[in-house]
């Protein structure tokens, strides 16, 4: 991940059922840095991420992708991964197959044996997803997220029915991803400790 | 790095359909079974009178085909859009067309593939002859994919709804109607004695125009119901 890589919001605004959440926010998050969006319950926290995946159109106001509209960019999808609420998982899947199904939609970096001991979940890899706990299922997700190249992370609620020393391996990943020229974008409710980064705030 | 082909994730969407469809094997008999209890009862309801079973065979095997293919195919994006699948899969380098037509094809495979092998057996028990039977069978072949594709567009405009069923009837069974009259009058053709090549040939260019033109509009109405 040696490109440099720069995400850019010019005025964004975002209106729900005739209420404003936000309105002319801007920001620029450069390779290495992480963005963390804070709020209440209701902000629009998700309303921004949804937006800056492309899925929700902005109401208005501009995103760019390496100077590109991620409309028309053709490396925004290829460059970013997103963890929703939903994990993205096959529960009638094995952990494996899930993983191979996410590598064979996108580069890959590590391979799924590596990405799994990684998350802690080696030894379950012939496991059918829906008889890991919840925690180990986005234990799951995040080793997509380490066996697939994207460079930009967007995650809604990363820490979700983690323990506390999940918490702290998915903060180091998040910061091993930043400091190897990674951008994340994050909401949390959780005090995220990520004292080696260069963190960003966004209060909705 | 390893970077990922188009043919490659394309092979991906259907082998882990096809496996998703392996792991639910209660599942897949539903329109199976769904096709031959349509099929059997109509000559209960008729009684044993050969000419008229004969003379309606076809018509009645269309028929529950569609209707089986119908009732399947509201699952195909459902499972996807409910745990975030379908958001990995907008989010790919590959274009999400591509990407819905392999799904379609999976709902292909495992929803009319099976009926094809069937069909045969249920025009033989409904007396018809062996070249109509044939015919038949072409028919479904290049019928069947069609009523997935078109079906696709459908289920894709009516996911975000959270019940869409009879809404997405509504909607595909107009678009079913060409496919059945061409394939119905192919059938009438053969059964007269007179060729069926042209309305084959018909249906074939029905089947490719279906495979170009509907893969766009179900992944933009899929995209409009991530937003």
């Amino acid at each position: 991940m040696t490109n440099l890589n720069k995400l850019e919001a010019y005025q964004l605004s975002c209106v729900r059922d005739d209420r404003v959440l936000f309105s002319e926010l801007d920001f620029t998050l450069n390779s290495g840095h992480v963005l963390l969006i804070e709020g209440a319950n209701g902000a629009g926290k998700t309303s921004l991420l949804r937006i800056l995946t492309g899925f929700r159109r902005a109401e208005s106001g501009n995103l760019f992708w390496n100077e590109e509209l991620i409309e028309n960019s053709v490396h925004f999808y290829q460059d970013t991964a997103y963890i929703g609420h939903n994990n993205g998982l096959k529960v009638a899947l094995t952990a494996q197959e899930n993983l191979r199904y996410a590598q064979a939609l996108s580069s890959t970096t590590l391979s799924i044996d590596e990405a799994m001991a990684q998350v802690g979940l080696d030894g379950y890899q012939d496991t059918l997803v829906r008889l890991l706990s919840a925690g180990q299922q986005r234990r799951l997700a995040l080793a997509r997220l380490l066996c697939t190249h994207k460079p930009l992370w967007i995650l809604d609620e990363p820490f979700t029915s983690l323990d506390r020393a999940s918490i702290q391996l998915f903060e180091q990943f998040i910061e091993t991803h930043a400091n190897q020229g990674g951008l994340v974008i994050m909401t949390s409710h959780h005090e995220t400790q990520l004292p080696h980064t260069l963190m960003q705030k966004i209060h909705l | 790095m390893k970077t990922s082909s188009l043919l490659n994730a394309f092979g991906a969407v259907i082998k882990r359909d096809l496996l998703l469809a392996y792991r639910f094997r209660a599942e897949l008999i539903n329109p199976l079974a769904f096709f031959v209890m349509v099929i059997t009862l109509f000559p209960l309801a008729l009684g044993a009178e050969i000419a008229l079973l004969k003379r309606i065979a076809p018509a009645i095997i269309w028929v529950a085909a569609l209707l089986a293919s119908l009732m399947s195919i509201e699952n195909l994006f459902r499972a996807d859009y409910d745990d975030g699948s379908l958001e990995l899969m907008v989010m790919t380098p590959h274009p999400l067309s591509i990407l819905v037509m392999a799904k379609v094809m999976g709902h292909w495979l495992t929803s009319s593939v099976p009926l094809l092998f069937i069909a045969p057996l249920m025009g033989m028990m409904l007396h018809m002859d062996a070249d109509i039977i044939g015919v038949l069978m072409l028919t479904l072949l290049l019928g069947t994919p069609v009523l997935s594709l078109i079906g696709g567009i459908a289920v894709a405009l009516t996911l975000g709804l959270r019940k869409g069923g009879a809404l997405l009837a509504i909607l595909v069974l107009p678009l079913y109607v060409p496919i059945l009259i061409f394939a119905s009058s192919a059938i009438d053709a053969a059964m007269t004695g007179f060729p069926v090549s042209g309305h084959l040939s018909m249906m074939c260019a029905i089947l490719f125009l279906a495979l170009t033109l509907t893969p766009l509009p179900t992944a933009a109405a899929l995209k409009m119901s991530l937003s």
